[in-house]
């Protein structure tokens, strides 16, 4: 029998060990957040991503080793954000009843997410490339890696900010629209999934199934809103 | 299943070409996503069952797990250390701010006009 040590220098190197380590981590980090009863807190995104950034850390594995795996899960972030059309094709007659508000909702709040993005860039004075890594935040991962690499941000740092987005609005969309006492379950569900895009999404569904669609549909409209205004404003204010 | 898998791949692919070819600011899956839309609601207005279509049950599993797919970008936060020692306040207090502005911002104007359309009618 060889060493332990060498099996692990064996495995360690292999996507397949990196793979399996995303979904476990994932599986078990969904069981947590399911057993904390969906508390806002309790999100099983930061919770697996908490759970593989340790293993990496603490097994000195360096990060590109690890996406070899991970790339396969990465990967279905394009796929996925086409799947985002069923459910706009879905509850076509729910946009059609709300459209108009909809749409104002939607143009407002990405124009909301793009400029204060910027403006706050600058203001704590960021360097170029991070204030352009920033601008695209609110939608979907995949989207925001391509967007930032089309306008010359760093589509790594990209992700790290996205994800942070939607975690925070996830945890924060719940105790906040509470507070404020409003009740209409398509505008909280529509606010979470334009401004904390899958991940809130995730959240509105956790929440109440009316939220979970508008945040569904607030997720794929902007993410076609985003990726056309976030060019032109950046030239103008970055 | 498959070919479900392969109508949502081959979106993808034809808009990332036409984002590519004509130079568009937009991802190609964006482009994908507006084109499956607009097939699917074209072909789904003269045919009943949609929910029952391969693609609608693939759609759910992939975003039902979307969370799984945002672990490996997340865990890019390791490589990422140095900039975020150098930025990190700056960026978690960006992240706070302009989130809650979006949420707000968002809320508020879908309530706003909803409430501004129904007193119109009444």
């Amino acid at each position: 029998m060889n060493n332990p040590f060498s099996l692990w220098v064996y495995l360690s190197t292999t996507p397949l060990l990196w793979l399996t380590v995303t979904l476990l981590a994932w599986i078990g980090a969904d069981l947590i957040a399911l057993r904390a009863g969906r508390h806002p807190l309790a999100n099983p995104v930061l919770i697996a991503i908490i759970a593989v950034a340790l293993i990496l850390v603490l097994t000195g594995t360096p990060y590109r080793t690890y996406f070899e795996g991970a790339q396969f899960v990465h990967f279905m972030l394009g796929p996925a954000t086409v799947a985002i059309a069923i459910p706009l094709v879905r509850h076509r007659r729910a946009i059609a009843d709300n459209l108009v508000p909809l749409m104002a909702a939607l143009v407002v709040g990405a124009l909301a997410a793009v400029v204060s993005a910027i403006l706050l860039a600058k203001l704590f004075g960021l360097p170029k490339e991070v204030l352009l890594s920033v601008a695209p935040k609110s939608v979907t991962a995949g989207v925001a890696m391509g967007i930032s690499e089309k306008i010359g941000g760093l589509p790594a740092l990209t992700a790290v900010v996205v994800v942070t987005t939607g975690i925070f609005g996830a945890v924060v969309v719940t105790p906040l629209m509470n507070m404020l006492r409003i009740t209409d379950y398509a505008a909280r569900g529509f606010a979470a999934g334009l401004a904390a895009h899958g991940i809130g999404t995730a959240r509105a569904f956790n929440v109440h199934p009316l939220a979970g669609t508008f945040a569904g549909i607030a997720l794929g409209l902007n993410a076609v809103v985003t990726a056309f205004i976030v060019p032109p404003v950046v030239a103008w204010l970055g | 299943m498959l070919r479900a898998l392969a109508l949502l791949l081959a979106c993808q692919l034809a808009g990332e070409a036409l984002s590519h070819q004509f130079g568009l600011p937009v991802p190609g899956p964006v482009v994908g996503l507006v084109l499956l839309a607009l097939g699917l609601g074209l072909y789904a207005r003269s045919r009943p069952g949609f929910e029952d279509w391969p693609v609608a049950k693939l759609s759910d599993l992939l975003l039902g797990s979307l969370g799984l797919l945002f672990v490996p970008a997340g865990a890019g936060v390791v490589q990422q250390f140095g900039i975020l020692g150098d930025n990190g306040l700056a960026l978690v207090a960006l992240i706070i701010l302009t989130t809650i502005i979006t949420l707000l911002a968002t809320v508020g104007t879908f309530l706003g006009v909803k409430r501004l359309m129904e007193r119109g009618r009444t």
